[in-house]
């Protein structure tokens, strides 16, 4: 009876099925990687705006803070995108012509909201409140990164659950002192291990991983 | 030990009827596949079973457009025909596991001529049963957040719920029964290589032959490879549907908690996988004309079977029952009056009539020499072990501790189309595999030949 196959079909199914555990091993690892990726979850990547708003140029160079813009971080869910208005108390005297800032003008014109593109968007079925993130120690820059070197902004971390749970399962390593939630470049005096023990002791921080903590 | 109980009883009729010989056993059921002409009542069966199988793909894809509402569960009964028939179909998968691996162990030689397609149905039936929590999720297309791995959600499965278990543990019998079958299947694959006459096939069959060319050191790593799966095979036939039972057994759902569900759970499973066995075996052996290989013997052997572990099953009733009396909890004793004379009452006495009264007859020799009689019995506790899970599920959900929370449930047509479209999936597989692959396991018939010789010239 002729042969079926040929003798190098041995080496060939041989390879064949050894490989395949490679095979399934390395699909494996591209799709875990892929899922981190910049590409999939937008971190680090510089958004286009009506507006070239530089936050490196108002919040590094300029000094305003924070709550100047982001009224209501401090007592509610949202930390507030400020309204034309807020643009205008200093840009109808300042650059009060410049070409740049015709789409502030004509929103105040016009009463028009500016329609900025929003960089931090939680799906609708995570609850997450920056009021609470404020009081308990953690500041501005743990989660949106060095905004004082943003000339536009990007994203500075994923949003992923485990993003948000490397935190959560580890206040100590990431709170700092109330007072200072607003400061960018901080550093701590006395070792982090120590203070982070001693601020979630005193802020009473607890009971972070319970699921209806951020899916009400 | 088996041959002195051959030859012990002259009175047993053979494994294997006289007359037959390597050529031709390998002729006869190597035939079955390597014929060009399909026998007609092949085509209606497929067709019938195709159809079902359409059924099941309209109404997945009527599940995955508007969700599981279209389904009749609700609260208070929240799990439905999806986990009834779920653990019906893997309680039916387990007498395959059962008759190639432990019966191969405890040398039970008469499970050669049913160990293949009980096995293939034991895998078919797998798929039939992972269907149904895959559809029930909701979104199935998430299965993969039950497997613990690396994920971005850094979530682990709730390693304390026994519907992780449940994962875990059918996965793990999937695939070994997958690899356990395919094994078995390797020198039949060969033979099947060497006679068919088509290319492709020649091809297919010579792929999944693995180069199995019978020599000796091949039929050597084959009896170890197969002995030793056969050892993993065994703890999964009890293990399952232990596992399957604590879905239950670990709520504290009165009828439910109850420390008696997994071997209850277990003998149940073997229960209703040998009556299906029988349902399967019966129209295969008259079909194919296969009374040679299953003869009268297999059949009553496996009636006995299903009788032996019917007994438990109803040992079990007994017990829940006299737990609840013993216990006198109040909910417990509830559970039971409901069951009596609830709304669910005519499908717990049906059950009873399936499972407890129909395999008694199996104790008159009349009956257990007529193929009909077994049938029809074994068509009873099919039907009755459905029944028995809806009782389980049911009952116990849809009265609970709270009378403002109570409500009766019934399946939709969806509910039934799902159901009867999964049978369409089994019975297209179960065809196909007839079709393609030697139902009966090729060269363990041709070890038989030899055995009953020897017993022969003994006696």
């Amino acid at each position: 009876m002729a042969q079926i196959f040929h003798p190098s079909m041995n080496t060939f199914s041989k390879v064949t099925i050894f490989g395949s555990v490679f095979m399934i091993a390395g699909a494996l690892w591209f799709f875990l990687t892929v899922e981190r990726s910049s590409y999939v979850t937008q971190a680090k990547v510089v958004r286009e705006q009506p507006v070239p708003f530089s936050h490196k140029h108002h919040v590094a160079d300029l000094g305003i803070d924070c709550r100047y813009c982001h009224t209501s971080v401090e007592e509610t869910a949202f930390a507030g995108i400020p309204p034309t208005k807020t643009c205008m108390t200093c840009h109808s005297q300042i650059h009060a012509t410049a070409g740049m800032l015709e789409p502030v003008r004509e929103s105040w014109r016009t009463g028009k909201s500016i329609e900025w593109v929003r960089v931090h968007d939680l799906p609708d079925f995570v609850y997450f409140n920056h009021s609470i993130h404020l009081k308990k120690g953690v500041a501005c820059e743990t989660c949106h990164g060095p905004v004082g070197e943003m000339a536009l902004t990007w994203r500075e971390n994923s949003l992923n659950m485990e993003w948000c749970l490397d935190c959560h399962r580890d206040p100590e390593s990431n709170v700092r002192p109330r007072e200072e939630v607003f400061t960018l470049d901080w550093h701590p005096k006395t070792e982090q291990a120590v203070l982070g023990a001693r601020l979630v002791e005193d802020y009473d921080i607890q009971n972070l991983t319970n699921c209806s903590i951020c899916h009400r | 030990m088996a041959k002195n109980e051959t030859s012990d009883k002259p009175a047993q009729a053979p494994l294997i009827e006289p007359g037959h010989t390597y050529g031709s056993i390998t002729d006869k059921i190597s035939s079955v596949v390597t014929t060009r002409k399909t026998p007609i009542s092949w085509f209606i069966g497929f067709a019938i079973a195709f159809s079902l199988l359409m059924v099941f793909l309209s109404s997945t894809a009527y599940l995955l457009m508007k969700g599981t509402g279209i389904w009749g569960i609700n609260v208070p009964v929240s799990w439905g025909f999806a986990i009834i028939n779920f653990v019906w179909w893997i309680g039916i998968g387990h007498a395959g596991t059962l008759i190639s691996a432990i019966l191969l162990l405890l040398r039970q030689e008469w499970r050669t001529s049913i160990n293949r397609f009980a096995e293939a149905m034991t895998l078919f039936a797998v798929a039939a049963a992972g269907m149904f929590p895959l559809l029930h999720m909701g979104r199935p297309w998430l299965f993969y957040w039950l497997m613990p791995y690396p994920n971005t959600m850094a979530m682990w499965p709730q390693f304390r719920s026994p519907l992780v278990w449940d994962v875990f543990a059918v996965s793990t019998y999937a695939t070994v029964s997958l690899l356990f079958w395919y094994v078995g299947l390797v020198p039949d694959f060969a033979t099947l290589r060497d006679r068919v006459n088509n290319r492709g096939a020649k091809l297919v069959y010579g792929m999944l032959s693995m180069g199995w060319r019978g020599s000796a050191i091949h039929w050597y790593r084959y009896e170890t490879a197969y002995l030793l799966l056969a050892g993993l095979a065994t703890p999964l036939v009890v293990s399952v549907h232990t596992v399957v039972s604590f879905d239950f057994a670990m709520g504290v759902i009165p009828g439910w908690h109850a420390t008696i569900f997994p071997p209850y759970f277990v003998a149940g499973a073997i229960y209703a996988g040998f009556a299906m066995v029988l349902t399967l075996s019966i129209p295969l052996r008259k079909v194919y004309g296969l009374e040679d290989f299953i003869t009268m013997r297999h059949l009553q052997n496996m009636a006995k079977v299903m009788l032996a572990t019917g007994l438990i099953v109803v040992y079990g009733y007994m017990m829940e029952i006299f737990t609840a009396w013993y216990s006198a909890g109040e909910f417990e004793e509830a559970m039971i009056s409901n069951r009596f004379n609830g709304p669910y009452k005519w499908v717990f006495y049906s059950l009873l009539l399936c499972n407890a009264v129909a395999p008694q007859f199996i104790w008159f020799s009349k009956v257990q020499n007529s193929v009909i009689g077994i049938f029809i019995i074994a068509m009873f506790v099919n039907v009755g072990m459905w029944l028995e899970r809806f009782i389980i599920v049911v009952t116990s959900l849809s009265q609970d501790f709270l009378p403002s929370s109570w409500d009766t449930y019934t399946g939709t047509i969806w509910d039934w189309a799902t159901y009867a479209g999964t049978i369409g999936l089994f019975l297209t597989l179960m065809f196909l595999f007839l079709r393609l692959l030697p139902s009966i396991s090729i060269f363990e018939m041709r070890t038989m030949v030899v055995e009953e010789d020897k017993g022969g010239k003994e006696s």
